[in-house]
């Protein structure tokens, strides 16, 4: 007989929010406080993010780019790892939005004094902050905090396990270029065992009912990452041409351990993306890359700045949906 | 000269197969017998109606960090543990700091136990010097020190040629050689068991097969030396699998469970709580079916709890961050009790076998029964108390419990220990 012993203080995630009808307001959608990962969000939450990113991505195409939404909040970026890209994108949201912003970004000074990261995210709630941005190196740390502050958390990044808002921004992309996700097949190129951005991806574009498939060197790709509902390939060449996405991963050579694949020449040669082996996806591939990429590892230059390419755009919209997220968790009900 | 009768509980004593309610007799520091003793007048009687009174428990699996880590735990407080959870003995192991490989560290051991007086305390001596893996440590001078066997735990000894010679030099003190069995270049950068658990997390895994590998090692060079092997903390169901395949043919090889291994997997961590990070890691649900199988066929000899202290602070950290181990001492009755006497899968004098006779024989100290003569090491266990598991009422000087909540059965009502009650539940 197995043995059942989850303890009953053990917490369990919260359950999706019930559908709701397209006329009641995005906001009322939305309960949750933190924004953590994707992988325990419902489909309709993800769609009232997504939603709720179009109007934004209007609001940054206008000259008056500002709205007063989030007047007299205050948001943090802590971000235990590097990052420039995020925080900026962060930062410039929440400005839009009217909130203020701070960044900090722990160096040597507090954690090598011994204070714990949970510490020093508290002492910085303390001088009152309504939304909390972190990234850390560690799997679960946004999550921990989380148990620990008042204000709302939003995950910006959390090692190898999830990166949301990253995730969203790629299905705001692929949703606005393609006008749909629901049977659209997706290919996850690359690292995928280190890449939160595979791992945010999986879980929304599977809820949203597109096809995802993982595709890189099986030690890159953990075997038994079907248990989330992909297809798993180490043949670039053959899954190209049943795409209608690609997403091309970054190497996270800060993240893994030596020696998974001989050479980044080969890795090149196996499963970059240039110009000889586009011609063998469809005619219209929309390609994505998170970002920073690697030129000339991933992807060549000429086909990071190419037609397929939505590369750029997947910053600007990265603003939009990071705009939403925000009003989601702290701000007034749409007008 | 104190003579003690416990009267009226079920005693249980597995060694004479012994399971009955009668009356147990204490003279001075021995047990003087079992059932009515004509001779003998009780200065003092405790009644044990509706109790089990058996061998004092032993825990040859303790982490009491002195010297070195005072402030996760010291011999007096985790001794103290030891006996509020019905333990009257326990090995504590040699990962301190220093390590504790000398012969003067051994007596250090003692020395503090004996100061502090609660359970008695039998230290394990390190295979090496300094436990590095280099050389082996003076284990003539250590067992003269009072060491009751050797291991590095914490470490595995990765030269399988020091561990062959360890093997072989024990013989000589009949003394066991305990491991840690783990292949550290599969385990490197690892959180928690490798499976689809930390696959979802993004966390780096410890493959079932780093633990295996070695096991299986281990298991032939015990084999080629006719050495004495002890296995600490299965957890896999592969491990279980070899050492009843050694069993099978001969080898001296023994094999320890610990009660997280057999109650908890890798699906807990799912919260990124660091109380369920220990080394070996949580598994999953077909190792934790086959360690039970294992203790029910007498593949795993012993129950230990692997009581590893952190101090809070050291333990509320980013779970890649954070320390292995949990505490168990005073968890390890219950548990057992909802893990394996509740569903039936261990009687109690099985159970208390594994806990007291099993144990004394690896690590050869004349305790684990209650034949006239011996130590009069002995636990009085109510099994229906009900309770529920506090962490911030333990003796122990740290926290990290992952059963914090719990709501369980069976907890020590009376312990004594060399004929003294040293603990009143």
């Amino acid at each position: 007989m197995p043995v059942e012993l989850a303890s009953p203080e053990r917490r369990e995630p919260a359950t999706p929010a019930p559908p709701v009808s397209p006329v009641t307001p995005v906001s009322l959608t939305w309960t949750r406080p933190h924004l953590l990962g994707l992988e325990h969000l419902g489909p309709d939450e993800i769609v009232a993010i997504l939603d709720s990113a179009e109007n934004f991505v209007n609001l940054s195409q206008r000259t008056r780019k500002k709205r007063s939404v989030l007047a007299g909040r205050v948001m943090v970026n802590l971000f235990f790892e590097p990052s420039t890209r995020t925080r900026t994108s962060f930062s410039l949201a929440a400005r839009r939005l009217g909130a203020d912003t701070l960044d900090f970004t722990p160096g040597g000074s507090s954690l090598s004094k011994g204070e714990t990261f949970i510490d020093t995210a508290k002492n910085i709630e303390a001088m009152g902050v309504d939304v909390m941005v972190v990234r850390h190196s560690s799997p679960g740390a946004p999550l921990l905090l989380s148990g620990h502050l008042q204000c709302s958390v939003i995950n910006a990044g959390d090692g190898a396990h999830e990166h949301p808002t990253q995730g969203l921004l790629d299905m705001f992309t692929i949703r606005r270029r393609k006008g749909r996700l629901e049977g659209l097949t997706v290919g996850l190129v690359g690292d995928i065992a280190h890449s939160r951005v595979a791992r945010s991806n999986i879980h929304g574009l599977t809820k949203l009912g597109a096809h995802v498939i993982v595709c890189g060197p099986p030690t890159l790709v953990p075997r038994n990452i079907t248990e989330l509902g992909v297809e798993v390939s180490d043949n670039l060449d053959a899954i190209l041409p049943r795409c209608d996405v690609i997403n091309m991963l970054r190497i996270q050579f800060e993240r893994q351990r030596t020696g998974l694949f001989p050479s980044i020449r080969e890795y090149a040669r196996l499963f970059g993306m240039d110009s000889e082996r586009l011609r063998k996806a469809k005619s219209d591939l929309l390609l994505l890359a998170p970002g920073p990429i690697n030129r000339g590892v991933e992807i060549t230059p000429e086909v990071a700045d190419g037609p397929h390419s939505a590369i750029l755009e997947q910053v600007t919209n990265g603003l939009a949906v990071r705009m939403a997220v925000l009003h989601l968790l702290c701000g007034q009900p749409t007008e | 000269m104190q003579i003690l009768r416990i009267t009226g509980g079920r005693v249980i004593d597995p060694v004479q197969n012994i399971d009955q309610v009668t009356d147990l007799w204490i003279k001075g520091e021995h047990i003087a017998g079992i059932g009515p003793q004509p001779g003998l007048q009780a200065t003092r009687t405790i009644d044990a109606t509706g109790k089990i009174v058996c061998p004092g428990l032993i825990d040859m699996h303790v982490h009491l960090r002195e010297p070195g880590r005072e402030e996760d735990e010291t011999i007096a407080t985790g001794t103290a543990a030891a006996l509020a959870g019905g333990v009257t003995s326990v090995a504590c192991m040699p990962n301190t700091e220093p390590a504790l490989d000398s012969q003067a560290a051994a007596e250090f051991v003692y020395l503090q136990a004996e100061r502090a007086g609660n359970a008695n305390v039998f230290p394990i001596g390190a295979i090496t010097k300094g436990r590095e893996g280099k050389e082996l440590a003076e284990i003539g001078g250590l067992v003269e020190g009072g060491a009751v066997g050797f291991t590095d735990d914490g470490s595995p000894v990765v030269s399988a040629e020091i561990m062959r010679r360890a093997l072989e030099y024990c013989r000589m003190f009949d003394r066991a050689v305990l491991v840690h069995a783990e292949d550290l270049e599969l385990t490197k950068g690892g959180v928690m068991n490798e499976g689809v658990e930390s696959m979802r997390l993004g966390l780096r895994g410890m493959p079932a097969a780093a633990e295996e590998m070695m096991i299986h090692r281990d298991i032939q060079l015990a084999e080629i030396t006719g050495g004495r092997l002890h296995i600490l903390h299965v957890s896999t169901a592969g491990g279980v699998d070899l050492i009843r395949r050694g069993k099978a043919r001969g080898v001296k090889v023994t094999g320890e469970a610990c009660p997280h291994h057999f109650t908890l997997t890798d699906r807990c961590l799912r919260d990124f709580d660091s109380n369920y990070k220990m080394s070996p890691p949580l598994r999953t649900q077909a190792d934790v079916d086959a360690i039970i199988e294992g203790l029910k066929d007498n593949t795993l000899d012993v129950i230990a709890t692997d009581h590893a202290p952190h101090a809070p602070e050291k333990k509320m950290r980013e779970l890649d961050q954070a320390p292995n181990g949990i505490v168990g001492l005073e968890t390890l009755l219950p548990i057992c009790v909802k893990a394996l006497i509740e569903p039936g899968h261990l009687s109690w004098p099985r159970l208390i076998e594994k806990l007291t006779i099993q144990p004394a024989r690896v690590l050869t100290i004349d305790r684990g029964t209650l034949q006239p003569g011996v130590d009069a090491d002995v636990t009085i266990i109510d099994p229906n108390a009900e309770w529920t598991i506090d962490a911030d009422r333990f003796l122990s000087k740290s926290r990290n419990s992952p059963y914090a909540g719990w709501k369980v059965r069976g907890r020590a009502h009376a312990v004594i220990v060399g004929g003294e009650v040293k603990f009143e539940g």
